[in-house]
């Protein structure tokens, strides 16, 4: 256990530590999610007042757009030097290297997240720091069923000629239950009066995903990665 | 040391690709303390054997033994005993060379980090670059640090692909005495070539390929 938590550890400290070089994932995935809160905020703010709803959209829309930015770019580099050919015929457990990618890919989203929420709030004023501990808890629930996903199927995709356009494809459909949790979870704690039991049962919602997706990302992993 | 062999055994290996046949029950046989050349044209087949042999792709048909195991029973310790430099370096740019070697060397689980690395950077001749981004080195240089890359483990299969390619004469005679060195530790080498001159005199055995079969 300890040996796998660090191969884990080791596959996602260099993903960090090249991202930390370059910055690339980060730049863009925090210029597209600030750019798309500010461009739907012109569309859904009349008069100082937005939409009912539309800020919990909003939030989850900047979220996966941009978090699917990050999983074509984090596999694309280890695509460009066939990287991920040298990580397969080492003695590194297939499921290790998914967390490890995976973990990376939640690291950067976490940072990504840590500018969007507090822009979404004053764009669309929005009280998501109400219920700080409750939000968090959608976040995190909900960024990781799409992570756990997204990083399965652009891990498949790696090799495919049009991997960039069939990431959104297959990613979408499969995580759109993670994302109206998310949305429906948010929406439930900007009501008027908070509605925390509603909020509650979407985070249970989002934990079961997690562990339903996780366990079948782990269990597919490996065949799907052997050519 | 944990698994270990010393012989490699392919047995009427094939591969296809949809209705492409890229080997053709193809048999060879590698002893510790060997190198056996892999010659052909182009698109003989020949990268497709290495990565079978590295456990990267798998036969669609015949097998492939490491002493007495089989790829797939042996898993995750043939891998460790298996070291692969490819036409892709396997090498990430944006990281210094010492980070590269040090990044594998943990993959690997190796102990005495540093000094593996600090040896492999000067075997390279790269010791006084290892703080330098890989993405300013040249071909050579990266060639050089790729082959130590693949054989910071003290691999007992060392596979090849291509690797005299791109170097110049100096390089060249480089490599064939770390090639020298490394047979005589005891690995099992297999190495791929069109340039028969390259590995004149060098090598064991020769193994001829054509159209994914071995030439008689």
């Amino acid at each position: 256990m300890r040996r796998f938590a660090r191969a884990v550890w080791v596959v996602t400290r260099k993903d960090l530590l090249v991202e930390a070089r370059t910055k690339e994932i980060l730049y863009t995935t925090v210029f597209f999610a600030l750019a798309c809160v500010l461009v739907f905020a012109f569309g859904f703010v009349r008069d100082g007042q937005a939409l009912p709803d539309a800020a919990a959209g909003i939030l989850w829309i900047a979220i996966a757009f941009s978090g699917t930015l990050a999983l074509g770019r984090a596999f694309e580099r280890e695509r460009q030097g066939e990287t991920l050919r040298a990580l397969l015929i080492a003695p590194i457990d297939r499921p290790a290297l998914y967390l490890g990618k995976l973990l990376g890919i939640l690291i950067v989203l976490a940072a990504v997240e840590t500018l969007v929420v507090p822009l979404v709030a004053l764009m669309f004023q929005a009280a998501l720091f109400d219920h700080a501990l409750l939000m968090i808890g959608l976040l995190v629930a909900g960024t990781v069923g799409f992570a756990a996903v997204g990083t399965l199927f652009a891990a498949m995709l790696v090799r495919a000629r049009s991997r960039d356009v069939l990431l959104p494809v297959l990613l979408y459909p499969i995580t759109v239950p993670v994302i109206i949790a998310g949305v429906r979870g948010t929406a439930a704690l900007l009501q008027p009066e908070a509605d925390q039991p509603m909020a509650r049962a979407w985070i249970a919602m989002l934990i079961f995903f997690d562990v339903v997706f996780i366990t079948l990302a782990l269990w597919t992993f490996e065949p799907v990665m052997t050519e | 040391m944990g698994f270990d062999f010393t012989v490699l055994r392919l047995l009427d290996v094939s591969r296809t690709y949809g209705r492409r046949r890229a080997l053709n029950r193809v048999s060879l046989t590698a002893q510790a303390g060997s190198i056996t050349a892999l010659l052909g044209p182009n698109g003989a087949g020949k990268s497709t054997l290495l990565s079978i042999a590295s456990t990267l792709l798998q036969p669609t048909s015949g097998e492939v033994r490491y002493g007495d195991v089989e790829a797939r029973q042996g898993g995750a310790a043939v891998r460790a005993r298996i070291g692969l430099l490819a036409h892709d370096l396997y090498l990430y740019p944006e990281l210094t060379a010492a980070e590269n070697l040090r990044f594998f060397a943990s993959v690997y689980a190796l102990s005495d980090v540093e000094r593996r690395v600090g040896a492999a950077l000067a075997r390279a001749g790269l010791a006084d670059r290892r703080d330098d981004a890989v993405s300013g080195f040249s071909r050579g240089m990266r060639q050089r640090l790729a082959l130590e890359r693949a054989l910071i483990h003290d691999p007992r299969l060392v596979l090849l692909d291509e690797p005299f390619t791109g170097l110049d004469e100096a390089a060249r005679n480089a490599l064939r005495a770390r090639l020298d060195a490394v047979r005589a530790s005891g690995a099992i080498i297999l190495l791929t070539t069109h340039d028969t001159a390259a590995v004149a005199g060098l090598t064991d055995a020769a193994v001829s390929l054509v159209d994914g079969r071995v030439a008689a």
